[in-house]
């Protein structure tokens, strides 16, 4: 593989950039640099700062609302939104496709931006050139074919179109190949190599190792918001491992609290769980996994975004997501059929969502009627009256022992701050008086101070018996918090690990690639 | 934890609003009762004292007793998040149906009234069903009944009118007749204020005594008076308007039906569990599925019930003109949805009461009236209500976006404390998603700082 020889001029530059949410430092000093006509890979964790870095370059966080420098084709640039940036030739492709399903590709690939011809839309025109543009990028199709009715890769592709047709000199793609197989993966790689061989330069964003290593000239990786290193892959020799070190590399601190578990015997068993995904039939989103919990134990789920941990915990919480096509749940050595989420909080269930706003709570109510909303038949009498004073005086109970930071219950979860509202989250579901709590990311978006408290809260939940399965993007929390953990690659479980053999590179390289033919067995045995 | 955190400051324009209840929710129905209060004593003065007459208020009740009973169905509809479009024509369907069965089939009255419930009862499972579980938006689903309906009102009754049996007209122009000593008022009205004066009271003292018990916040005593007060002063006030009607009348029967159906659907609303759902699942309906709610069964409730009110209110119509025809009903729903939502209830659901709505329906009612007392047309009317409607929402949609409660709620707001509302230096601001959009959509309301 050729690469851009190290004195090729630099295009873009990116100096010192500090990006502030309240509460949060998401960019901190963050530096990047990357040479024309190189493909320029960015690693690191969930929440590593990269989407937010790749935001400042195009605009989508105008200038002003961060610090620092941008350099771009030698001059300072000061984008106030996407328009001025896809002006100088910054194209962003999103995680999430910015397609219109029910358009043609050629309406998407102009959207925005349409020939014209005496003020009125030049379709002729705009075919001919949409038809030239899927050459460049080899997608052989109809242009008047209806982008609902290709798959994921070649949307990809006219997206990648579009990019063109902006006559793009830095394209930045966020995690083109999460939602693609292998053949079409490779296919995309093939044509960023093509691209490179016209001088267009590359930024990509991904979670796959292997692709990085494979197609980058550059791979600089952040972690905690901070760059902590730019590799240059042929003279560095990098490889997969010295990628992970440089992600995880990190000391783990004392913000966790002490462990001392009582660990019971198993009550919670998972046997050969398959979950389809709930719009694409033909995908299936949990393969044959199965997982065991013990009373009293945390058991972490390691997992990269779209692995499938939340899809596997909220199929399982009363088939709340996708359809179900075979496995069976066994809670203390029975078999629970749960349909519905009101079954599954019946047996004893509770989930946490990783999405708090949208999936936790209900952002017009109070906090007293979100306490007690997962069980309302708890404080009510059997005509369906719920007692007003019960649940005034438990949320207070709640509020006082999670140190709920209000000055009443009275008032609307809005006001709380992030860390505040998820303790509300999941003070009701303490109030369900669950067996086994599954906590989906439960740390996401709250400060450190919070973080610690929950951490305390997962602990005393285990010391009071129950089980808890604790899903997290964060390594240093799985290894502080949990007891046991599981890696999910892809759908599948990867490993099964007690937390005294596990580390981060372990972790991390379960959580690249497929199983190894051993500790698929493994997992399957237990 | 600091003090701060277990008590809450008290005085001043903060216990005025705990006159009316102290939630931000109240706040807005309070700024509504507001305008409905000017709007009543402009027009007492401009009408020189025809407004707040025994006959024109006796009037207002009779003529504005359905809208405000399908403004109760109404907006639990649109707390759920749904519209009901067809109530109107379903209250006409039922209205024929009963007509022509005490007419043509001789039904009494009773047995006929139990027939309109149940045609409404079928006629609700009908359009829960295709909502709740085929998953037809409700508004389609609403507008194919409203015109299905219309056209089965006029199927049934041969697009003709259809009188019903004087001993019907009761429950839509009725009085409860007088009896006892003759004091030159209605016997019954006073007893009937009597009695809700005593339920308002019984109820003030039991609710403090419930907010002790919990030891929650107990309003101090100047509050208690001051509210009792003023709300048995108005009771005292209108029943002794009620009471000193035309001989032979007294305070409406269809007005009683109101505000039976009111207390009940308060109580419904604010204290079951399936209330509870309906505002649950308006308000985040993701969320509550993931709760354990059941949402079919929500959305099948809400839009059965409204079915079942608005035959309710088919019957009180009939009653009321003495007839049953092809035109009754034509625009009630636009009524019933724009009393809701001066009422303070939020388009996107979640938010609503029932005692807002009738508020925004007695706005309506009350608008109405003065101007065809000031002899207004019903052009004119008809323009004033829509600027009304526009000028309640936007005012509230308006101030939402400011971050703001409302007006009122801005009078009325909190001293600064340690945790105020957010500093509006951080609503610019979203909310960091570091693992990547989980959480794009944020509206004004959710922003919150972090920590």
């Amino acid at each position: 593989m050729e690469s851009a020889a190290p004195t090729s001029p630099t295009i873009l530059e990116m100096r010192s950039i500090t990006k502030e949410f309240p509460g949060v430092k998401a960019l901190e000093n963050v530096n990047l640099t990357v040479r024309a006509g190189e493909i320029h890979s960015i690693c690191g964790e969930n929440g590593a700062g990269k989407s937010t870095l790749m935001k400042v370059l195009s605009g989508v966080y105008p200038y002003g609302t961060y610090d620092g420098q941008v350099i771009y084709q030698g001059s300072e640039v000061r984008f106030n939104n996407i328009k001025q940036s896809e002006h100088a030739g910054i194209v962003i492709i999103h995680q999430e496709l910015a397609l219109v399903p029910l358009l043609s590709i050629t309406e998407n690939i102009f959207m925005g931006n349409e020939p014209t011809k005496f003020g009125s839309i030049d379709w002729v025109e705009a075919k001919v050139r949409a038809k030239e543009l899927l050459a460049r990028v080899g997608l052989d199709e109809d242009p008047d074919t209806l982008i609902k009715n290709i798959g994921v890769g070649k949307q990809q592709l006219v997206e990648i179109a579009k990019a063109l047709n902006k006559s793009v000199k830095l394209l930045i793609l966020d995690e083109p190949t999460a939602a693609l197989n292998e053949s079409d993966s490779q296919h995309l790689l093939d044509l960023l190599r093509g691209l490179k061989g016209r001088g267009i330069t590359s930024i990509m964003i991904s979670h796959k190792l292997n692709e990085i290593e494979e197609i980058s000239d550059s791979i600089t990786i952040l972690r905690d918001g901070k760059t902590i290193e730019t590799l240059d892959v042929e003279h560095d020799g990098v490889d997969e491992d010295r990628i992970i070190r440089g992600m995880v590399g990190r000391a783990l601190d004392n913000r966790f609290p002490e462990r001392n578990p009582h660990i019971g015997e198993v009550f919670f068993e998972v046997k050969n769980w398959n979950v389809r995904h709930p719009l694409i039939a033909e995908r299936k989103v949990v393969k044959n996994s199965s997982f065991v919990v013990r009373r009293g134990e945390v058991v972490g789920f390691a997992g990269l975004m779209g692995a499938g941990r939340t899809e596997l915990a909220m199929s399982i919480f009363g088939r709340a997501y996708g359809i179900y096509e075979s496995g069976t749940i066994y809670k203390d050595g029975k078999e629970v059929r749960l349909r519905t989420v009101q079954d599954a909080i019946d047996h004893g269930l509770a989930y946490v969502s990783e999405d708090r706003k949208a999936l936790g709570l209900n952002l017009l109510d109070d906090i007293k009627r979100s306490t007690v909303a997962a069980k309302l038949r708890k404080i009510s009498n059997r005509f369906g009256t719920v007692d007003k004073a019960q649940e005034y005086t438990i949320s207070d109970k709640y509020r006082t022992s999670l140190r709920i930071k209000t000055p009443s219950v009275d008032e609307g979860v809005n006001k709380l701050s992030g860390g505040n509202q998820q303790k509300v989250v999941l003070a009701k579901w303490m109030f369900t008086d669950p067996d086994l709590l599954i906590l989906d990311e439960p740390t996401r978006g709250i400060d450190v101070g919070a973080k610690t408290e929950i951490y305390g809260i997962i602990r005393d939940l285990a010391a009071s018996g129950k089980g808890v399965i604790l899903i997290s993007s964060e390594l240093p929390e799985l290894l502080g918090v949990s007891d046991r953990i599981y890696t999910i690659f892809e759908g599948q479980i990867t490993n099964d690990l007690p937390v005294s053999e596990a580390d981060p590179e372990t972790l991390m390289r379960s959580m690249t690639s497929a199983p190894t033919h051993t500790s698929n067995k493994k997992a399957a045995i237990r | 934890m600091t003090d701060v955190t277990t008590k809450k400051k008290t005085g001043g324009f903060r216990d005025l609003r705990l006159i009316f209840g102290g939630s931000q929710s109240s706040a807005r129905q309070f700024g509504i009762l507001g305008a409905l209060i000017v709007i009543i004593v402009y027009y007492q003065i401009v009408t020189g004292g025809k407004t707040l007459n025994p006959s024109n208020l006796i009037n207002i009740v009779n003529g504005n007793s359905y809208v405000l009973i399908l403004a109760i169905g109404m907006v639990m509809v649109i707390v759920a998040g749904h519209i009901d479009l067809s109530v109107g024509s379903v209250a006409a369907f039922v209205g024929i149906i009963v007509a022509q069965s005490m007419y043509v089939w001789h039904l009494p009255w009773p047995l006929a009234m139990i027939l309109g419930l149940v045609v409404g009862a079928l006629v609700g499972a009908w359009q829960g069903w295709w909502v709740a579980y085929v998953g037809v938006p409700a508004f389609i689903v609403t507008l194919a009944g409203m015109l299905f309906f219309r056209g089965a009102n006029q199927f049934v009754g041969n697009s003709t009118s259809i009188p019903v049996p004087q001993e019907f007209k009761f429950i839509g122009g009725g009085y409860i007749p007088d009896f006892g000593p003759d004091f030159g008022f209605s016997n019954p009205t006073l007893i009937l204020g009597a009695l809700v004066a005593v339920a308002i009271v019984w109820q003030e003292f039991r609710a403090r005594r419930i907010q002790r018990v919990m030891g929650a916040e107990v309003a101090p005593v100047w509050v208690l008076v001051v509210k009792l007060a003023l709300l048995l002063g108005v009771v005292t006030l209108a029943t002794i308007l009620f009471a000193s009607g035309r001989v032979g009348t007294s305070y409406p029967i269809a007005g009683i039906i109101l505000g039976v159906l009111v207390l009940v659907y308060s109580y419904i609303t604010n204290n079951t569990i399936i209330g509870r759902h309906i505002y649950a699942v308006g308000g985040n309906w993701r969320a509550a599925e993931l709760s354990g709610v059941n949402i079919r069964r929500v959305n099948f409730f809400v839009m059965w019930n409204m079915s079942v009110i608005a035959s309710l209110a088919g019957m009180m119509w009939i009653a009321r003109s003495v007839a049953s025809g092809p035109g009754d009903g034509v625009g009630w729903e636009l009524d019933a949805i724009a009393a809701v939502f001066i009422g303070g209830a939020a388009v996107s659901g979640g938010i609503g009461t029932i005692v807002g709505s009738i508020v925004g329906g007695l706005v309506i009612a009350v608008l109405n009236n003065g101007l065809q007392l000031t002899s207004a047309g019903a052009d004119v009317v008809q323009m004033v209500k829509g600027l009304v409607l526009l000028l309640a929402v936007g005012i509230d949609v308006y101030s939402k976006r400011q971050g703001r409660p409302s007006i009122i709620g801005l009078l009325t707001q909190r001293r600064k404390g340690p945790f105020d509302d957010t500093p509006a230096a951080l609503q610019d601001a979203k909310t960091p998603t570091p693992a990547g959009g989980a959480q794009d959509t944020v509206r004004p309301q959710d922003l919150t700082p972090e920590g």
